[in-house]
C-alpha cells in the first residue's frame, strides 16, 4: 500500500518519468535525420563536429560569465576593478577562433566538392516542381543504366485525403507525406537528378540524401545521389511556391537493381500514355 | 534683410509656445518628441506583428488546417516578418538615437530637426498600406518577408501596395539616417572626440551608413519586381531572358546587411547597459568599435550563404562559406569584451542588466547556430527549416527586442522622470526569457528533423514541439501587455526617479543632465574632457 504522501509522489513521477524517456529516447526528434547516402552521412557528422566545437565555447564563455555573476557582484561585497584593456588576451581571443574556423572549414570543403561532383551518372531523371506537385521524367542517358528506363514519366502528387486535413477523418501513417505515385531509384546506384520549374521556384528536399537543390523555372540544376539501401524516403518542397507549398511531398523508393529493372520494364511505355500507367509497386 | 532678421527673432522668443494637444505632435521637430513617437510607433507595431505571429502558432498548434486557410497562413507570415523588421524593429532603434545621440553627444538636436519629422511621418502611412493590403482583392502577398521572385510577380494589387510601403519605408529611413550621420560629424560639443562617443553612438554611425548603402537595393528589386507586373519587363523571368535568382541576390545585397541594420544598434545598447550595472569602464572599446566595423564591412561580402541550396557554382558556394565563418571573428571578439566588462566588477541585476543579460547569453546562442548554419553542407540540410526560423529568432527577438527593451528600463527614468516597478520589470524579464526560450529552442529539433517553415500544416511527428512552441507564443505575447502596463504606469504613476539612478552609468545624458531630461537640452555645448 502507498503510505506517503512522498511515496504517492514518487509513483506519480514514475508513471510520468517512463513515457517521458521514451518520448524523449527517439533519437529521430532531435537530430537530423538518419542519412543513407555517404554525402548525406558527411553532412551529418560534420554537424555533430561543429555542434560540439560550438557547445565547449559555449560552456567555457558562459562558464566565465555565470562564475562573475556569482562571485562578482555588489551584494557579496565585490569592489569593482577599473582595468579595461588587455592587448594579450584581445590578440589571443581574435586568432584562436581563425583557426578553430579553419578546422571547421576543411571538412566542410571537402563535402561541397564531392556534393556538387554529379558526373558520370549511372541514370540521370529530370525533376519539375510544378503548382503543386512534382513531375519526374527519366533521361536517356549515357551511364550503366542507360536505356533501362528511358521515357518513364511520372506525376507525383499529394495522396492524403482532404478529409484527414481537415479533421474529418483520423490522420494517417504518413499524413501529408505521401503520393500517388512514388519516384523510384535503384540502390549502389549514382543517380543524378536535373531539377528545374514549371513556373515559381520550388525546391526538391529529401533529407536522408542530403539533396535540397532549389527548382528555377527556365533554368536547369543538378545534384546526385547514391542511395545505400533499399526502402522508402520522405521529403518535402522546401521554398515556399504559393498556397499548396506544404502539400506537394516527395516520397523515393530505392530498390533493388534487379528489382528497379523490373519496375523500369514494366513501366517503359509510350511517353503520350507514360503519366497515368506509371504507378509504383507499394 | 533687416525682415529676415526680425523674423528668426520672433521665432526665438516664441520658441516656448510650441502647438499643444495633437498638433505638437505632428509639427514638433524635437528631437526627443519625435524619439518618443518612433517607440510608441514601434510598439504599436510589435502588437500587430505580434497578433499575426499568434495567428500563425495557433494554426501550428496541431496538425490540420483549424485556423486559417493556407492562402491567409501565407499572408500573415509575410506580414509578420515585414511589420516586425521595418515596423516594430527598425523604427524603436531609430527611436533611441532620436532620444540619445544628440544628448549623449552634447547637442542641441538632430542636424535636421524637419526631415527628421518628415522620416517618422512617412511610417504610419507605410504601415497602414501594408495592413490594408488584407482588404484589398487576392489579399495581402503570400509571398514571405523576402518577396521571392517569380511568386510575387503572380500576387494580387496587396503586392503592389507592398511595393509602394517598402519604398516610403526606405525613404524614411535613408533621411533617419543621414541625419544621423549629419548630427553625429558634425554636431558633437568641443572635446567629444570620435573616440570618446559612447558606443551607442558609435554603432547608430555605423548603421547608418550601411542603412544609405542598402534601402536603395531593395528600392531597386521592388521596383523591378513591380515593372515586371506591371509594364512588360522581364528582370525575374527566364522566357524573357531574366532570371529569378537575379532577385535573390539583390535582395540579399540588400538582406543581409539589414540584418546587422537590427543588430548593431542593440550592441550598442548593451554595451551602454552591461558596463553601468558592472560599475567599470567597458573592455577594449577600441577593439568594439573596430569588431562593429569589421562587421559592417563583412556584411556586404556574404550575401549568398541565404541562397546556398539556390544553385551556385561550386566556388561561390566555397567563398560564401568562408566569408560568413569569419564574422565569427569580430562578433567573438564583442561577446569577449562584454564578458570581461563584467569580469570583476561590482555587480547588481536591475531589469535593464537582466535583458542585456538575456541579450548576451540568447543572442551567443544565435551566433552559433549561425556558425552552424554557415557550413554549406550543413545548411542544406536546415536551409528553409525551423531551424533557420529558431535561428533568427534567436538574433532578432532575444537579440535586438531584448535588447531594446534593456533601453526602455534603463533610460525610463531619464526620459519620464519616473522609475519604473523594480519587482514588475524582473517579472517581464523572466516571463519573457522562460517563453522566449519555449517557443524557439524546440523550433531547432524541429529543423533539424526536417520541418520545412512557411508550412501550414505538418506531419503528426512534430506535434509536440509544435505544441509546446505555440503555448510559449502565447505566453509570450501575453508577457508583452505586463511590458506596457509597466511603461504606462511609470509615466503615470511612477515613483519619482533619483537624479542619477544608475551608479555606474557614465555618459553625458547622466552626468551633465537633469532628470528628467528637459525639453531642450545643450543649448550651450558642454565641454568634454
Amino acid at each position: 500500500m502507498i503510505k506517503t504522501l512522498w511515496q504517492k509522489f514518487g509513483v506519480v513521477v514514475l508513471a510520468m518519468l517512463v513515457p517521458a524517456l521514451a518520448w524523449a529516447a527517439d533519437k529521430a526528434k532531435w537530430n537530423l535525420q538518419e542519412p543513407h547516402t555517404e554525402v548525406a552521412r558527411q553532412m551529418y557528422d560534420l554537424h555533430t563536429v561543429v555542434l560540439i566545437i560550438c557547445l565547449v565555447i559555449f560552456v567555457g564563455v558562459f562558464g566565465m560569465m555565470f562564475y562573475s555573476m556569482l562571485k562578482h557582484r555588489k551584494s557579496v561585497g565585490h569592489k569593482a576593478s577599473q582595468f579595461h584593456e588587455n592587448t594579450t588576451v584581445e590578440v589571443i581571443w581574435t586568432v584562436v577562433p581563425f583557426f578553430i574556423l579553419i578546422g571547421m572549414a576543411w571538412p566542410a570543403t571537402q563535402t561541397v566538392l564531392s556534393m556538387r561532383d554529379a558526373s558520370s551518372p549511372d541514370l540521370t531523371i529530370k525533376v519539375t516542381g510544378y503548382q503543386w506537385k512534382w513531375g519526374y521524367e527519366y533521361l536517356k542517358g549515357e551511364g550503366d543504366l542507360a536505356g533501362l528506363a528511358d521515357g518513364v514519366q511520372i506525376y507525383s502528387t499529394l495522396s492524403t485525403p482532404r478529409d484527414q486535413i481537415y479533421g474529418k477523418a483520423p490522420k494517417g501513417e504518413h499524413y501529408l507525406l505521401e503520393v500517388d505515385n512514388p519516384l523510384v531509384v535503384p540502390v549502389g546506384k549514382k543517380v543524378r537528378v536535373l531539377i528545374t520549374a514549371n513556373d515559381v521556384l520550388h525546391a526538391w528536399w529529401v533529407p536522408a540524401f542530403g539533396v535540397k537543390q532549389d527548382a528555377v523555372p527556365g533554368f536547369i540544376r543538378d545534384s546526385w545521389f547514391k542511395v545505400d539501401k533499399p526502402g522508402t524516403f520522405r521529403g518535402q518542397c522546401a521554398e515556399l511556391c504559393g498556397k499548396e507549398h506544404g502539400f506537394m511531398p516527395i516520397v523515393v523508393i530505392a530498390l533493388e537493381q534487379k528489382e528497379f529493372a523490373d519496375w523500369a520494364a514494366k513501366n517503359k511505355v509510350p511517353v503520350a500514355a507514360a503519366a497515368p500507367a506509371a504507378a509504383a509497386p507499394k | 534683410m533687416s525682415a529676415v532678421i526680425g523674423h528668426d527673432h520672433d521665432h526665438a522668443h516664441g520658441h516656448d509656445h510650441h502647438p499643444s494637444g495633437l498638433m505638437r505632435w505632428v509639427k514638433t521637430t524635437n528631437h526627443k518628441d519625435i524619439g518618443t513617437m518612433y517607440l510608441w510607433f514601434s510598439f504599436v507595431m510589435f502588437l500587430v506583428g505580434g497578433f499575426m505571429a499568434m495567428v500563425i502558432r495557433a494554426e501550428l498548434f496541431v496538425p490540420g488546417l483549424q485556423v486559417v486557410n493556407p492562402e491567409v497562413f501565407n499572408q500573415m507570415t509575410t506580414l509578420h516578418g515585414l511589420i516586425m523588421v521595418f515596423g516594430a524593429i527598425m523604427p524603436a532603434f531609430v527611436g533611441f538615437a532620436n532620444w540619445l545621440i544628440p544628448m549623449q553627444i552634447g547637442a542641441p538636436d538632430m542636424a535636421f530637426p524637419r526631415m527628421n519629422n518628415w522620416s517618422f511621418w512617412l511610417l504610419p502611412p507605410a504601415a497602414t498600406l501594408l495592413v490594408l493590403s488584407l482588404f484589398v482583392p487576392g489579399g495581402a502577398p503570400g509571398v514571405g518577408w523576402t518577396l521571392y521572385a517569380p511568386l510575387s510577380i503572380q500576387q494580387g494589387m496587396g503586392m503592389d501596395l507592398t511595393i509602394f510601403a517598402v519604398h516610403i519605408l526606405g525613404m524614411s529611413s535613408i533621411m533617419g539616417s543621414i541625419n544621423i550621420v549629419t548630427t553625429v560629424l558634425n554636431l558633437r560639443a568641443p572635446g567629444m572626440t570620435l573616440m570618446k562617443m559612447p558606443l551607442f553612438v558609435w554603432t547608430w554611425l555605423i548603421t547608418a551608413y550601411l542603412l544609405i548603402a542598402v534601402m536603395p537595393v531593395l528600392a531597386g528589386a521592388v521596383t523591378m519586381v513591380l515593372t515586371d507586373r506591371h509594364f512588360g519587363t522581364h528582370f525575374f523571368n527566364a522566357a524573357g531572358g531574366g532570371d529569378p535568382v537575379l532577385f535573390q541576390h539583390i535582395f540579399w545585397f540588400f538582406g543581409h546587411p539589414e540584418v546587422y541594420i537590427i543588430a548593431i544598434p542593440a550592441f550598442g545598447v548593451v554595451s551602454q547597459v552591461i558596463p553601468a550595472f558592472s560599475r567599470k569602464p567597458l573592455f577594449g572599446y577600441t577593439s568594439m568599435v573596430y569588431a562593429v566595423a569589421s562587421i559592417a564591412i563583412l556584411s556586404f561580402l556574404v550575401w549568398a550563404h541565404h541562397m546556398y541550396t539556390a544553385g551556385l557554382p561550386t566556388t561561390a558556394q566555397l567563398y560564401y562559406m568562408y566569408a560568413t565563418m569569419l564574422i565569427a571573428v569580430p562578433t567573438g571578439v564583442k561577446v569577449f569584451n562584454w564578458v570581461a566588462t563584467m569580469w570583476k566588477g561590482s555587480l547588481t541585476f536591475e531589469t535593464p542588466m537582466l535583458f542585456a543579460l538575456g541579450f548576451l547569453f540568447l543572442f551567443t546562442l544565435g551566433g552559433f547556430t549561425g556558425l552552424v548554419l554557415s557550413v554549406t553542407p550543413v545548411d542544406i540540410q536546415l536551409h528553409d527549416t525551423y531551424y533557420v526560423v529558431a535561428h533568427f529568432h534567436y538574433v532578432m527577438v532575444a537579440g535586438a527586442l531584448f535588447s531594446a527593451f534593456a533601453g526602455v528600463y534603463f533610460w525610463l527614468p531619464k526620459w519620464t522622470g519616473n522609475m519604473y516597478n523594480e519587482t514588475l520589470g524582473k517579472w517581464h524579464f523572466w516571463l519573457s526569457f522562460i517563453f522566449f526560450n519555449m517557443i524557439f529552442f524546440v523550433q531547432h529539433f524541429l529543423g533539424l528533423a526536417g520541418m520545412p517553415r512557411r508550412i501550414p500544416d505538418y506531419s503528426p511527428q512534430f506535434t509536440d514541439f509544435n505544441m509546446i512552441s505555440s503555448i510559449g507564443a502565447f505566453g509570450f505575447g501575453l508577457s508583452q501587455l505586463l511590458f506596457l502596463y509597466i511603461v504606462l504606469k511609470t509615466i503615470r504613476s511612477g515613483e519619482k526617479s533619483p537624479e542619477k539612478p544608475w551608479e555606474g552609468a557614465d555618459s553625458l545624458e547622466w552626468t551633465h543632465l537633469p532628470t528628467p531630461a528637459p525639453y531642450h537640452t545643450f543649448e550651450t555645448p558642454p565641454v568634454v574632457k
